[in-house]
């Protein structure tokens, strides 16, 4: 009987039916299966990985060269992605850069949207060959602020707090020259 | 296009039970490298397409193709990536060659199995959903010290088994194949140890291997039961590693000097996914050979063919697949076993590298692990493993549990 009145209050009456609700999900009225995987992994992380790793941890940024291609690389790597051979001798890179490219992030990680834009971008890094970086976020300074070309500055987390991750900067502030 | 392919190039890193010194980048490097320096070829320059082997939840990457070409040396190159065992990488590296449109090409497939915390929870997420996957795990709750998610409290149940006894690891399904095929040829567990104890001696004798040693049926027998009839010794532990391979037609290769081992036939097969209806009769591995010794004028296999390379991820699964492949009568297998004949001086010497029991299983590293030995033999540099004089061999190579799926390729010494 309830299927005829829905029938006859559809529209277009051809298309007779009811919108599914979540709560028809939640209420399994609707078949579905679901599985949670559990998938764990432990990556090694080989020499030049670790390194760099280990130096954020001591508050130091370090490069690769590749002798052949004449670059200085970051992140380092045990390998030149443009010329295939191996790469050469270490060296340390100041904590400053430069913007690459940036974006202001509305959403965050789940989609939500928030009032104040997350600052995002490319730094490359001084030191290194140009446009040789990588990615971190903006901080002490407004949206409007960031530019394509600004100078910026690494601000680390307290020592103690360091763990050997790329999130040992906490993030980058406007550079202004000759400050420390 | 009649343009023959052959294989040029080969290289291998060591095989180790883990690698906690190098990335999977670095060893995927190591093994190209080598393989291309084999060949004489300057990847950056001479090789015209790259195809990687791999499976993102072995990797633990979504779209692991995008992590490939830097250690490859294929940026900015053609590149693709097969989400298959290294065996079908070699017969699409065929494919591309045959037509025209490349005419040197690498192939690579690697096992970083250490990396993984929860393998047996990866190999149970390759199961139904709704019929096989309820039923069986989960077999690793995350209850890692030092993970994230760890917690002192009991795992909390997923839908299906409540009760941790309940619980199976997803490796029964091999239980219940031997349990088949046993019942079906006669074959007995202890002629499956055999296997176990041929293999592991023959891992002896080649460097790369990690899983060696001298045991004996006893040996294998008294190992605890792990899946009825499967025993602990009866499966090959994972294994990191990784194998490259670079193919050329034959005009190219001729032009490099080096010396030719002619990719002749390749064959490939799937089952259907319903573990309960398909066959256990490795009908996939029958398939594959027949399409490849087809396309490798091949008439009389066992006659033919010097020597093979099979799949013995399982014990039991040399036997199986030696007969499938029409390499041995159903069921004679295990008597060739025991009249010496798959040994490295029998007359149809299998798995002289030490198959998957002595090198370990390297996931999808296994096929062409299986081929790299193939062509090190046709070349006659296996050492003291050596088979003299052989001029066609066969590699096998079967996706693992729970697939159905497997690939065949013969190879021949020009």
């Amino acid at each position: 009987m309830t299927e005829k009145k829905e029938q006859k209050e559809s529209y277009p009456k051809y298309a007779p039916g009811t919108h599914v609700h979540d709560k028809d999900i939640y209420e399994r009225k609707i078949t579905y299966t679901w599985w949670e995987p559990e998938v764990q992994y432990s990556w090694s992380l080989g020499p030049a990985m670790s390194r760099f790793l280990q130096e954020l941890k001591a508050g130091k940024i370090i490069g690769i060269k590749c002798n052949r291609c004449r670059r200085v690389i970051v992140p380092p790597r045990m390998f030149c992605e443009y010329c295939y051979g191996p790469t050469s001798d270490w060296v340390y890179l100041k904590d400053t850069g430069t913007v690459e490219t940036f974006s202001l992030s509305y959403l965050d990680a789940d989609a939500r949207r928030i009032e104040e834009p997350i600052l995002i971008g490319v730094i490359s890094i001084d030191g290194a060959s140009p446009k040789h970086g990588f990615m971190h976020y903006f901080g002490e300074m407004k949206p409007e602020e960031l530019k394509i070309g600004m100078k910026v500055k690494a601000v680390w987390k307290p020592e103690n707090e360091r763990e050997g991750s790329i999130t040992d900067i906490k993030y980058f502030k406007p550079f202004r020259g000759g400050e420390e | 296009m009649s343009r023959k392919v052959c294989v040029i190039g080969i290289g291998h890193t060591d095989f180790n039970s883990m690698t906690p010194d190098m990335q999977w980048k670095e060893i995927m490097y190591e093994a190209c490298q080598k393989s291309y320096v084999d060949a004489g070829v300057d990847p950056r320059k001479d090789i015209d397409s790259f195809i990687t082997c791999a499976e993102d939840y072995w990797e633990g990457f979504s779209i692991f193709d995008e992590f490939v070409p830097d250690q490859i040396g294929a940026v900015l190159r053609p590149c693709c990536t097969v989400c298959g065992d290294g065996i079908y990488g070699l017969g699409n590296a065929y494919m591309q060659i045959k037509t025209g449109i490349v005419d040197v090409v690498a192939v690579e497939a690697h096992s970083k199995a250490s990396d993984m915390l929860t393998y047996g929870d990866i190999v149970l997420f390759a199961y139904d959903p709704i019929f096989e996957r309820p039923i069986s795990g989960p077999v690793e709750r995350p209850n890692y010290a030092g993970s994230p998610s760890y917690s002192k409290e009991r795992p909390k149940p997923l839908v299906g088994s409540t009760d941790e006894k309940e619980r199976i690891h997803p490796y029964f399904l091999a239980g219940l194949e031997m349990q088949h095929y046993l019942r079906k040829t006669n074959t007995t567990e202890e002629q499956c140890a055999s296997v176990v104890v041929k293999n592991k001696k023959n891992a002896f004798n080649n460097p790369y291997a990690d899983y060696e040693a001298k045991i004996s049926v006893d040996d294998v027998m008294s190992s605890e039961y792990l899946f009825k009839p499967i025993k602990r010794l009866d499966i090959s532990p994972n294994v990191d590693g990784a194998v490259s391979f670079v193919l050329a037609d034959e005009k190219t290769a001729k032009n490099l000097g080096v010396e030719l081992i002619y990719l002749s036939g390749f064959g490939w097969s799937s089952e259907t996914p319903w573990l309960s209806t398909r066959g256990m009769d490795a009908a996939y591995a029958t398939k594959a050979a027949k399409m490849a010794y087809k396309m490798a004028g091949i008439l009389q296999p066992r006659k033919e063919i010097d020597i093979a390379e099979v799949d013995d991820r399982f014990s039991y699964k040399e036997l199986q697949h030696l007969e499938a492949m029409g390499l041995a009568r159903p069921g004679e297998a295990a008597q060739m076993l025991e009249e010496g004949v798959l040994d490295v001086k029998g007359s149809f010497p299998t798995n002289t590298s030490g198959g998957s029991l002595g090198v370990g299983n390297s996931l999808e590293a296994t096929g062409l692990q299986k081929s790299l030995e193939i062509v090190t033999q046709l070349r006659g540099y296996a050492g003291k493993r050596q088979v003299p004089g052989a001029e066609i061999g066969i590699a096998q190579a079967w996706r693992g549990i729970p697939s159905g799926s497997g690939a065949v390729a013969i190879f021949k010494r020009g």
